[in-house]
């Protein structure tokens, strides 16, 4: 035995004595995951949290959390002798005066915009596979929830170093807060301790960035991670795999690898962005002071969206009753539209559950063409924000294009009703079409773009035929159908209100569907047209499948 | 393959189970299990493989080498004394970091996709819900546990519980009180009143009438604002817009509360409390540039286009003895954003 293996052992013995890891190592090690691309989204997002968490400590070590009057005397011209604060001093010395202090800050904030980028693409992967179905709801709860904090997470840290950007985001807050009907006057000087801006937000919201909220998601990512390994991770359709398996690599020696070195990638990657491109010049801004504001005043892109339903929302909104304010050209596209989100988000995989009448567990994805409803859904949702985010950007693009910043809103006032409509009627249409694609190719095989002329000078092009392997991801999927009254067992009595509504949310889902090819169906269109494929693949009067236009208007087969 | 069949069955594909049809057709396809498996060439060729150890290698000494960089860029590039030496030294430490942080995470995979087994592997899944037996095992010991607990039959203990429960976090709430002070009127209030005198912001000095010409815009605050204690919260407030137009464009009232021309509307976006900072001479428009609420000050202030809901205040102005401009009176309304008790 080499000294190597007697250290192992020993590591090992004394890790099994105290905490069982002999156990652990049976359970864990070999654990399966499948690998897909689409799988490393969230991995992103961890990643990106735990960069948060290094860089972040450290900013602390420099930072002052104080709104405490002082005069600038560091290295940067512009700003000597000015008048600032301390929270704002310190930021600028953590940036011109330590070493790497501007790198670390840059990675800070980069490693946050990509955090929230990361969330919310991983979200969307989730939605569109139908990963949220059961046993997953909670889990997809969490992520929410999750994804929320992030953006006050974001929020309260962009408004740390107080300069004249972060102030006006913060004074935007305020108004968002004393929109809020009865009490909202009263949690802003309960949260602001007195008048905006005060001097106790800095340290307060500087408790809520780097304590409260911090630990709170890393506790909910300890759950969601939990999650994952209790369930199992889902995978993609595929031969072989079921929904009593996971197909994959294990955990270690090939994930540890993998993972773990993609840590590295995504931490190398944020580290060239952080050091090649400038983020968030606060010395450029100026400290905040209430009165100056700088055009074009842009928050960081996840609030954006929120900014972008303000702006366009008219001011009429606003009325006064009884002697009281009501705001509610702030009020709904602020707080209820984030309740609005977040509720529809958090109920959504029970809604589906209504409609699918379905309580079984789901471990293989769906293909999104093969969801048509939910995708719709999904795009819809997706126009929606991407509208309102391109909203935020009112005046940037009005300056940008040229166009009247007038026109541009009264646009989007329409557009964010019409257009996420029109998006669910599109997509809903291409998937149904992509799924006609799929039976079209599970039945008469893939388009070879070989050209052949029969005898009588008729063009075909031949197909071949699909190997089970892939026909099998075409076809594997189950078309659920409207609920009838006596279809499902758990359908709803259909004289209650909610067996109406399920009823009718079943039919909104699955009137419009397209069924995938059964064995008979193949059998059928092979036994028609079999002996004609095979003489011409025998007869081989073929030519090169050049003329692409000829390859896609003569289809052989109608 | 007779695993995945199974397991097929065991799951019931709804209504769609693999029932055959009296042909002798399934109804559905069957999972044709995993297909064979392909060698990588590293797999079958020994050179090949050593290749790629000899890749994982060099990608890991580039990572050593960029860790020696990010220390030698951190030690060696002076940092204080001006920004071209601050850019110099971030672009350096993150181009190191970059090829120490990258090349280690690009060699492990490397080492994993070309050298680590990559037959696929297969684990079985459990359903998350227990058996029949299991689930009535956990009703058999929840009801045995709350006999014993004796919940259902002392009514007296579980009301109590519930409502020692609900109450106790109560008191949390209030340990809030003394984090910030009551509303009470400040948001209504300014430090403007009658003779409270107009001085430019920042440069300072009261402002003569006659000094301002036609279309000049001046940034104003309230003489002594910059003794108070805090500043800021006032000039959150306090901040107001003096234009000088041609009479005949203002409305009555608004003339009437200026002094030939020269009028003075809070800065304060009624929308949100942005500065309303853009003024547009030609048209005599402001604009908010957050939100783009747009004011007319020919028309009192109106808003004419965006998400505010109301006028900017005015502020009534005169001039005194020596024709330097003075608050005849405070604002005549709450300024800034709209809440609750504003009525």
């Amino acid at each position: 035995m080499s000294t190597i293996d007697k250290a192992a052992g020993g590591v090992g013995n004394f890790a099994d004595d105290t905490v069982g890891a002999s156990k652990i190592v049976n359970g864990f090690a070999r654990k399966i995951f499948p690998d897909h691309w689409s799988f490393m989204l969230g991995e992103i997002t961890l990643y990106s949290f735990v960069i948060l968490l290094f860089t972040g400590t450290f900013l602390t070590f420099f930072y002052e959390p104080s709104a405490a009057h002082t005069v600038y005397n560091g290295d940067y011209a512009p700003l000597a002798g000015q008048g600032v604060s301390e929270a704002y001093a310190s930021s600028l010395r953590l940036s011109f005066d330590v070493r790497g202090g501007l790198i670390m800050r840059q990675v800070h904030h980069w490693a946050a915009l990509i955090f929230v980028a990361a969330t919310v693409v991983h979200m969307i992967r989730v939605f569109f596979t139908g990963a949220f179905r059961k046993p997953r709801e909670i889990n997809w709860v969490i992520g929410l929830v999750l994804a929320i904090l992030a953006v006050f997470e974001g929020f309260t840290g962009y408004s740390l170093p107080d300069d004249l950007l972060s102030g006006t985001g913060i004074r935007i807050a305020q108004a968002i807060i004393l929109s809020v009907p009865v009490v909202g006057s009263y949690i802003s000087f309960f949260l602001f301790g007195g008048e905006f801006p005060g001097e106790d937000f800095i340290p307060r919201f500087f408790t809520i960035h780097i304590l409260l909220l911090p630990a709170v998601m890393l506790g909910l990512i300890v759950v969601h991670l939990a999650l994952v390994v209790i369930h199992k991770h889902t995978q993609y359709p595929g031969p072989g795999r079921t929904e009593d398996n996971v197909v994959g690599f294990p955990l270690f020696p090939v994930y540890m690898a993998k993972a773990g070195g993609f840590f590295f990638i995504v931490f190398g990657v944020i580290a060239l962005i952080a050091g090649l491109v400038q983020i968030n010049p606060i010395w450029a801004y100026g400290p905040y002071d209430p009165s100056p504001v700088t055009a074009g005043s842009q928050p960081d892109w996840y609030m954006g969206w929120l900014d972008g339903a303000v702006r366009i929302t008219p001011g009429w909104w606003e009325f006064t009753l009884f002697g009281f304010t009501f705001s509610m050209n702030i009020f709904i596209p602020t707080t209820v539209l984030i309740l609005f989100v977040m509720t529809a988000g958090a109920l959504y995989p029970w809604i589906e559950q209504a409609a699918t009448g379905d309580r079984r567990e789901h471990h293989l994805l769906d293909r999104p063409r093969n969801a048509p409803t939910r995708t719709g859904l999904g795009v819809m949702a997706l126009t929606f924000y991407v509208l309102l985010w391109i909203s935020g950007g009112n005046d940037v693009i009005a300056h940008m294009v040229g166009l009247s910043i007038n026109d541009i809103t009264r646009f989007m006032r329409v557009a964010v009703f019409v257009l996420p409509a029109l998006a669910f009627v599109v997509t809903k249409r291409i998937c149904l079409g992509l799924q006609r694609k799929d039976r079209e190719k599970a039945l008469h095989g893939r388009e070879t773009g070989r050209i052949v002329r029969l005898p009588h000078g008729e063009f075909i092009e031949v197909h071949a035929p699909l190997s089970e392997a892939e026909r099998w991801v075409l076809v594997q999927h189950d078309s659920n159908r409207p609920m009838d009254v006596e279809d499902r067992l758990d359908a709803g009595n259909p004289n209650s209100l909610y067996g109406k509504v399920q009823r009718r949310l079943s039919r909104f889902y699955f009137e419009d569907r397209v069924e995938p090819v059964t064995p008979a169906e193949l059998a059928a269109a092979h036994h028609g047209h079999d002996t004609e494929i095979e003489s011409q693949e025998h007869a081989s009067i073929e030519e090169d499948g050049g003329n692409a236009a000829i390859a896609t208007s003569q289809k052989y087969h109608g | 393959m007779s695993e995945i069949e199974r397991a097929d069955e065991a799951h019931g594909q709804g209504s769609t189970a693999l029932a055959k049809s009296g042909s002798g057709v399934p109804e559905r396809f069957e999972n044709p299990g995993l297909p064979p498996h392909r060698h990588r060439l590293g797999d079958v060729d020994p050179q090949a493989a050593k290749r790629a150890e000899r890749q994982v290698a060099f990608m890991l000494l580039l990572s050593v080498l960029g860790s020696i960089g990010v220390i030698a860029s951190i030690v060696g590039i002076e940092y204080n004394g001006g920004w071209d030496r601050i850019s110099t030294s971030t672009r350096a430490i993150g181009l190191c970091m970059f090829v120490s942080l990258f090349m280690l995470g690009v060699g492990a995979v490397h080492w994993a996709k070309t050298l680590m087994p990559d037959d696929e592997r297969i684990d079985y899944r459990h359903r998350q819900r227990g058996t029949t037996a299991e689930r009535e095992q956990a009703v058999a010991i929840l009801k045995e546990g709350s006999a014993e607990a004796g919940l259902g039959r002392r009514p007296l203990i579980r009301n109590t519980l519930i409502g020692a429960l609900a109450l106790f976090p109560l008191p949390a709430v209030f340990f809030f009180r003394d984090t910030g002070p009551l509303p009470g009127n400040s948001l209504s209030e300014t430090m403007w009143e009658e003779d409270t005198y107009l001085v430019k912001d920042p440069t300072g000095g009261r402002i003569r009438a006659a000094d301002l010409s036609y279309g000049t815009v001046v940034h104003v605050m309230p003489e002594g604002i910059d003794e108070l204690e805090e500043p800021l919260n006032e000039k959150a407030k306090s901040a107001v817009l003096l234009m000088r137009l041609d009479e005949d464009l203002l409305t009555p009232k608004s003339a009437e509360w200026g002094v030939d021309g020269i009028v003075a509307y809070s800065k304060i976006c009624t929308h949100m409390g942005c500065p309303v900072a853009l003024y547009e001479q030609q048209t005599h428009h402001l604009l908010c540039p957050c939100h783009q609420s747009t004011f007319d000050v020919t028309q009192d202030c109106k808003v004419i286009f965006g998400p505010a809901n109301r006028p900017l205040p005015q502020l009534p102005i005169r001039v005194d003895a020596e024709g330097y401009l003075q608050a005849s009176s405070g604002f005549h309304e709450a300024v800034g954003p709209s809440f609750w008790e504003r009525g």
